[in-house]
């Protein structure tokens, strides 16, 4: 098991409040993303546990990808990784961020 | 214009209860936020999730309110752990307390996660205890099975507590799982790669068809919906009674009646056979509809 935290600078904080969204599921292949509001306001904090080890400088890559897809500061996203390929993690970011900003608290 | 059907068996947990219920009225209890992970898989260095692979809260189903709990076949075939087990038992126990109209569990599991072991097993026996519980302070619980990994094991006999049973036909129940049987007992006794036979078997037909599912519906949440809209009003209106003599009684009867009519069927197909249907064989495929009828005339 392998965990790690990257915080990357984000020039856009959050406009509003949103409550907490949880994408995916831990089933193998899969990842479970939950994405919440945190300090600080321009950066986002991403932290990562995944079972597969060795893999941080892909990992760094396909979240570096993410932040500047998505250059949102002020976030916190919590990574339950069960094996998935780099495509499926960055089409279940971009999910989580979409289904997060679609709902305002 | 034609609604978009959501099948149960392919939905995820969450999106169940977000079908399943009125719109928006789903609010969770211990929510994934709460990062009330699994400590046992945390040091076997086995991935964890959010939510221990089950969603509990309150929710309103036709305005009726109801405590609803979802298990996530896809995480850990939905087996019960330490924290998945306390969150289920934990929302029994609340029944107890704030009297809903019923307690609904969206059973997907296979039963005790190996993992946990004792914690696991003492879960599952404390989830019994809280469905016996409940059902006796007069609310009754409803186990809908529909999901992949249908209910075995613990779950297997939890869901057999409760009052209600309502599954589809790609739903299963058992005790020991099919590849259990094949792996204890040989595959000359169980081929667990045969599918015909572990539907046959274990499926939602058969289930329904030897009393132990109450009801059987279509692989879609909206008619997953209607039916314990059904059975909400039903308990509404005839709330249940509290366990009695008489009532041990009249399960005896019906069990003895059961062995009588069952006693010489070895397969599926033989219950079938027993229960009326001339044509066996297309059994499987025969529309859930058609099925019920012939169930409601025969009976």
């Amino acid at each position: 098991m392998e965990q790690f935290v990257m915080t990357f600078p984000a020039a856009c904080r959050l406009a509003e409040a949103h409550p907490p969204r949880l994408c995916g599921v831990v089933s193998s292949g899969n990842l479970e993303v939950l994405v919440e509001s945190g300090d600080p306001g321009d950066a986002c904090r991403i932290e990562v546990s995944t079972p597969a080890t060795g893999f941080r400088d892909i990992w760094a890559a396909v979240l570096r990808d993410f932040v500047e897809r998505q250059p949102v500061g002020g976030l916190r996203i919590t990574i339950n990784d069960a094996g998935a390929t780099p495509a499926v993690v960055s089409l279940r970011l971009d999910q989580a961020m979409d289904t997060f900003r679609s709902e305002k608290s | 214009m034609s609604v978009k059907k959501t099948s149960f068996f392919e939905a995820s947990a969450r999106t169940r209860i977000a079908r399943l219920v009125d719109p928006g009225s789903f609010s969770e209890f211990c929510p994934p936020q709460l990062r009330h992970t699994s400590p046992h898989l945390a040091r076997l260095h086995a991935p964890v999730a959010f939510d221990d692979g089950v969603a509990v809260g309150c929710a309103r189903l036709a305005g009726h309110p109801v405590l609803i709990a979802a298990q996530e076949g896809r995480f850990n075939g939905g087996a019960v752990g330490e924290v998945h087990g306390a969150k289920l038992a934990g929302l029994l126990d609340k029944a107890v307390s704030e009297r809903p109209a019923a307690v609904l569990l969206l059973v997907d599991s296979g039963g005790v996660r190996l993992h946990e072991a004792n914690a696991g097993l003492i879960a599952i026996s404390e989830l019994m205890r809280a469905v016996l519980r409940t059902q006796a302070a007069g609310i009754p619980v409803f186990a809908l099975i529909g999901g992949s990994c249908g209910a075995f094991g613990g779950m297997g006999i939890v869901a057999r507590l409760c009052a209600e049973v309502v599954m589809s036909e790609q739903g299963r129940m058992g005790l020991s799982g099919p590849e259990v049987i094949e792996t204890v007992m040989g595959v000359e006794e169980f081929d667990s790669r045969d599918r015909a036979l572990v539907w046959r078997v274990t499926g939602g037909k058969v289930r329904r068809a030897l009393g132990e599912a109450t009801r059987l519906v279509e692989d879609d949440v909206a008619a997953f919906r209607a039916v314990t809209a059904d059975l909400l009003a039903e308990y509404g209106a005839r709330p249940l009674k509290p366990s009695s003599l008489d009532t041990l009684f009249d399960a005896h009867a019906r069990l003895t009646a059961r062995t009588r009519r069952f006693s010489a069927a070895r397969d599926g197909r033989e219950i079938f056979a027993a229960s009326g249907f001339s044509d066996i064989d297309g059994v499987p495929l025969m529309a859930v509809d058609a099925f019920n009828r012939h169930l409601m005339e025969t009976a």
